[in-house]
């Protein structure tokens, strides 16, 4: 009967340490729970008893509402946590806190956090299902994987396309977890940026670079547009948004350069008239908002994933729902 | 059961669910994934040829709302879960399946159902009644009555995933298949 699916084991913390099947199991695993937001009843019982917390010391709109939405169409139990107004700001350590949530039994916890590794360290430390959306500059998986779920509804497969990110590599934890994933699947993958915001050593990941925009237009089959978090001019790493908006700012007179088809990825939230155009962000390429909604699917993909156990009991899944 | 076995099974149930529904007009069917998908094409095809008119179909993955889905391991995959044209308001929904058992699937695909809209009413087609109710379901049509001791179990072969028609009782400790017919 039902087969199972290949195990994600008790966490997801990033791409890097995930094969490309278990890629793949949440990217196909997403496909049926597309189908659940566009019912008029927005909800099934997998979770149905779970509780989740979601633990943001950082600001999120998107992705904290994303998964609240996840969690909630799979009838979980949630609780939102921002630093602001909790004891975290009276000096409260990670582990005490993810403790004293423990203490009132919870089952996962959904986590961002300013510190790369936060989310592993956290997950080493409680018994509880942790889910990384986002920590520092490492990862940010769930980001990767909706990317990778949009270019696969629009080309039908990830492998041999080229995909170009766009922007600040430095910083940006969108993109270390899609050049991972990417890689994983068989795309190729490109950066391209000023060169005070690509990692010295990128091209050892195996990617090409870019040092013009227009060259990654006429390269790619995919642009995900980071965006630029604007207190780096301040730290010194650009000379002006102005400038950056016409060296690598996507606009559609550079578009219109691409020799065939061309899909525009951004995370969000835009910075319209910096990296990318508003008439390019509203236009036919863009795929923004499909990756919004997506983003809700492939999150309940990897809530679903992840309540299930370990990999003995696989077994006890085949036995199938005969009756 | 050999193909034609099914094939005359399949066509007496479709009679049936029009007999019962005194008409074709308002019969939608849905598929358990996934022999009962299978299944139900094969009435509708039934109904459509027998009728002459067209029967909205869908097909339902119940595994989202299997009671015993917390206790299983890795996760199951997950199918597609196809709302049949029109939805599922105000109509007789016909829910077909392979083998009735326990009634737990049933159970569940009835759960998932409710979620989708409100049908004016809800019927139970099954190829194979095994017996050995949990729940208190019962089917309204039924391809084939089998008694089966508890060390077998029944196996329905489908084309799209067994290559051939058939029904068989096998033995859980021994699962060579033996024909029933």
């Amino acid at each position: 009967m039902s087969q199972p699916s290949s195990s994600l084991g008790k966490d997801l913390v990033g791409l890097e340490s995930l094969s490309a099947e278990q890629i793949l199991t949440i990217l196909n695993t997403a496909e049926p729970f597309k189908e659940i937001s566009e019912r008029r009843i927005k909800k099934v019982p997998v979770l149905r008893g779970k509780t989740i917390v979601n633990l943001f010391f950082e600001a999120s709109t998107r992705t904290r509402v994303s998964f609240e939405f996840a969690e909630k169409r799979l009838s979980a139990d949630t609780v939102n946590i921002a630093t602001s107004g909790s004891s975290v700001v009276k000096g409260e350590t990670l582990v005490d806190t993810a403790r004293n949530l423990e203490a009132m039994r919870i089952d996962m916890v959904v986590m961002r956090h300013g510190s790369s590794g936060a989310a592993k360290f956290l997950a080493e430390r409680i018994p509880s299902n942790v889910i990384n959306a986002g920590d520092g500059s490492h990862e940010h998986p769930t980001q990767a994987l909706l990317d990778m779920l949009t270019i696969r509804d629009h080309y039908g497969k990830i492998e041999g396309l080229k995909v170009c990110l766009v922007g600040d590599i430095l910083h940006s934890r969108v993109a270390r977890s899609n050049v991972f994933g990417l890689l994983a699947l068989g795309a190729e993958v490109a950066v391209c940026g000023p060169k005070t915001l690509l990692p010295r050593d990128i091209a050892e990941l195996g990617v090409t670079v870019f040092s013009r925009v227009e060259e990654a237009i006429q390269w790619a089959d995919v642009l995900n547009v980071l965006r630029l978090q604007l207190e780096r001019m301040e730290a010194g790493f650009l000379p002006s948004l102005r400038e950056y908006n016409q060296v690598w700012g996507v606009s559609s007179a550079k578009l219109e350069q691409a020799p065939g088809d061309l899909l525009i990825l951004h995370p969000g939230p835009m910075n319209r008239g910096v990296e990318i155009d508003s008439d390019v962000a509203d236009g036919p390429h863009a795929m923004i908002l499909h990756q919004v909604t997506n983003g809700v699917a492939v999150r309940m993909a990897v809530l679903y994933l992840l309540t299930g156990g370990a990999p003995d009991t696989a077994e006890a899944a085949k036995e199938g729902a005969e009756g | 059961m050999d193909e034609q076995a099914v094939q005359r099974a399949v066509a007496r149930m479709a009679r049936e669910l029009v007999e019962q529904n005194e008409g074709p007009g308002n019969l939608a069917l849905m598929g358990i994934h996934r022999r009962g998908v299978q299944i139900a094409d094969l009435i509708r095809a039934e109904i459509e040829r027998a009728e002459g008119v067209e029967i909205p179909t869908g097909s339902l993955d119940i595994t989202m709302y299997r009671d015993d889905l917390m206790a299983v391991g890795p996760r199951p995959v997950i199918g597609a879960s196809v709302l049949p044209g029109g939805g599922v308001d105000d109509r007789a929904v016909v829910i077909v399946d392979d083998v009735l058992f326990t009634g737990r699937t049933i159970r569940a695909a009835l759960n998932e159902l409710m979620d989708w809209g409100r049908p004016s009413l809800v019927s139970l087609c099954v190829l194979v009644d095994r017996g050995g109710r949990e729940f208190p379901i019962q089917p309204n049509v039924v391809g084939k009555i089998l008694t089966v001791l508890p060390d077998q179990t029944v196996e329905v072969s489908v084309p799209d995933l067994d290559g051939r028609w058939g029904v068989d009782i096998v033995s859980i400790s021994n699962p060579a298949p033996e024909v029933e017919g």
